[in-house]
């Protein structure tokens, strides 16, 4: 056995022992489920390929998707199972990384906030325990802060679910929290908004050329009539715009980010029972073991990369890296739902990278 | 050893080529006869020049097998994913300009700029279940300006030809291409995003990074042409 081969099969007993059952997913996967959940961000991760029969195929770019997908075919409720084998990612950059690359992992299911919450702190702790090294430093964020947070906002609830579906992308959730704090409309749309002054949209359309393509002339009103209207919104009030940028900038000790969260929790009312959730979770990781002051609490962490993720996200670093985690994980419900979960359906995992850990050690594999 | 200088192997971009070297005092011919793209070079010693297909002529540079190239920058940009550190820009020659566009419908009077796209492109997946399609042959460029616009719900769709078509036949929303005048777009009840292109191209000669042609054969033909020689120091 290599290093990398003992070290990896260490990693799936410890997930074994936690009640996981091991899946095998396949190397290749349909094309479809990727590109409908990611977009084209995956082209640019994932290699693609094909065959005449299944159509376009990738290169597993993670696990995750095909346990889900394992997971819900088994028609149970509850369920964790336990993977391992090499993923495979393109990397467009000219620095060298790894393209193919092992990876250990635990995903975990089932219904019920409080099963929920316990699975969340006894896999952050599995990984923590797994990882077995000192120096490196657990960060942690938590999506539902951000989720809570918008939907708590004095403002439409379409304003509010533009603003949730942006929480990924931070230049634009910035562009259009900015615009909703704003009365004016984007002056974009002053000639638009003129010529509806006097001219319903559906002749606005006509005039403006035949309706090709799927989008109907319906929906083209539909959404020209919401800018008009929205021109009439009241502006988000500073001091809620204000928190939440504090919020999207916390990093801090866990406890003295949960200190933080409560005073926020003035301007933005939706934090609270989020940040009540956190506080629960640090109390559970403190009983299996961590000291949740070693915890570094990040608002924002995995913002950019980890879209359904929609509960805690964490990643395990040693400081000063700038490549990847060497652990990370978090709650991605959605990520469940879009796949066809039944509602109320949650998940929770986590995955290692086995041979960044032995590098980590000192231990070439 | 001679200087492999590739050039577009046909059309119009290769007349204009032609006429570009002549004007500096540079023959260039094709032997259209003989089966291999080959030609002659006068009024310069040491150039062989190698005719190609322009979409062929990004990888060459790249691989070094000609030290400079003429095409369409879209055509380097695209092709390469490395294109900066695989070539070097010597000129921009002035001709085969155009601009590579997002356009979208006519009739989507609610959409100008990449902002609207995104959240047409929000409502639309809502609707009808599936992500809003831009049909184009840059991949590459597009997914980045994608990105960079950080615009969800969208899908690329490969178009390698009448790309403008495709929205009228129904496998795509809106585009992306290059275009010209913008007859073409408007023909087909299509209009470009009031936003900066994605990319105005225009036809550059471009220095190849791993040429074998040393760097004083390179820089006497740049002086030969009236070009200062910026792209040696920058050559890795």
């Amino acid at each position: 056995m290599t290093p990398l081969e003992a070290e990896t099969a260490r990693l799936a007993a410890l997930f074994r022992a936690a009640g996981a059952d091991p899946v095998a997913p396949s190397v290749l996967q349909p094309a479809g489920t990727l590109l409908d959940l990611y977009g084209e961000d995956i082209r640019a991760r994932a290699y693609t390929t094909r065959d005449p029969a299944r159509g376009e195929l990738m290169l597993r770019p993670d696990f995750t998707v095909p346990v889900i997908e394992h997971h819900l075919a088994t028609g149970r409720a509850a369920g964790r199972y336990t993977y391992s084998g090499p993923v495979f990612r393109m990397q467009e950059a000219p620095e060298p990384r790894p393209s193919e690359f092992p990876q250990a992992g635990i995903e975990c299911f089932g219904t019920g906030a409080a099963a929920a919450a316990r699975t969340e702190a006894e896999v952050i702790a599995l990984i923590a325990g797994a990882l077995d090294m000192p120096g490196l430093v657990l960060a942690m964020g938590d999506t539902g802060l951000l989720t809570a947070a918008v939907a708590g906002l004095s403002t439409s609830d379409r304003r509010k679910a533009a603003l949730a579906r942006h929480v990924w992308r931070p230049g634009r959730f910035r562009r259009l929290l900015d615009r909703y704090g704003r009365q004016a409309p984007p002056a974009a749309h002053a000639p638009l908004l003129a010529r509806m002054e006097s001219t319903p949209p559906e002749a606005l359309i006509a005039a403006a050329g035949p309706t090709i393509g799927r989008r109907t002339t319906a929906e083209i009103a539909a959404r020209a009539a919401w800018l008009r209207a929205d021109c009439a919104a009241t502006p988000i009030p500073a001091a809620e715009r204000a928190a939440l940028d504090a919020l999207l900038g916390l990093a801090a000790p866990a406890p003295a980010a949960v200190a933080a969260l409560r005073r926020l929790a003035a301007a933005l009312p939706g934090l609270g029972p989020a940040t009540d959730r956190l506080a629960a979770r640090l109390d559970a990781l403190a009983a299996a073991g961590l000291d949740p002051a070693e915890i570094r609490f990040e608002a924002a962490f995995g913002r950019t990369t980890l879209e359904y993720y929609d509960g805690v996200v964490f990643g395990a670093f040693r400081p000063g890296d700038t490549g990847p985690p060497v652990a990370s994980g978090g709650r991605y419900d959605a990520l469940c739902r879009a796949l066809g979960a039944a509602p109320g359906t949650w998940g929770v995992g986590a995955v290692i990278r086995p041979a960044d850990l032995l590098r980590l050690r000192g231990a070439v594999p | 050893m001679t200087l492999r200088l590739g050039l577009p192997s046909k059309g119009r971009l290769m007349a204009q080529c032609v006429d570009w070297f002549a004007e500096r005092g540079i023959g260039i011919e094709r032997r259209a006869d003989e089966r291999e793209y080959a030609g002659t070079v006068t009024g310069v010693d040491g150039i062989t020049p190698v005719f190609l297909a322009a979409g062929e002529i990004p990888r060459e540079l790249a691989a070094g097998r000609i030290d400079f190239g003429v095409t369409g920058e879209d055509m380097v940009r695209e092709r390469l994913a490395f294109w900066d550190r695989d070539t070097v820009p010597a000129a921009r020659l002035g001709f085969g300009r155009a601009d590579l566009v997002v356009a979208v419908p006519k009739a989507w009077i609610d959409v100008t700029t990449a902002d609207d796209l995104d959240a047409a492109a929000a409502a639309f997946r809502a609707t009808h279940g599936h992500r809003l399609r831009i049909a184009t042959k840059y991949h590459r460029l597009i997914r980045a300006w994608i990105r960079a616009h950080e615009i969800a719900d969208v899908q690329l769709v490969d178009s390698q030809g009448a790309t403008e078509g495709t929205v009228a036949q129904g496998t795509a929303e809106a585009i992306a291409d290059i275009t010209t005048s913008g007859a073409t777009l408007d023909a087909n009840h299509l209009r470009p995003l009031d936003e900066e292109p994605v990319l105005r191209s225009e036809a550059v000669l471009f220095r190849a990074r791993r040429g074998t042609a040393s760097d004083d054969a390179g820089a006497a033909f740049l002086r030969r042409l009236g070009l200062s020689d910026a792209s040696a120091a920058n050559r890795g």
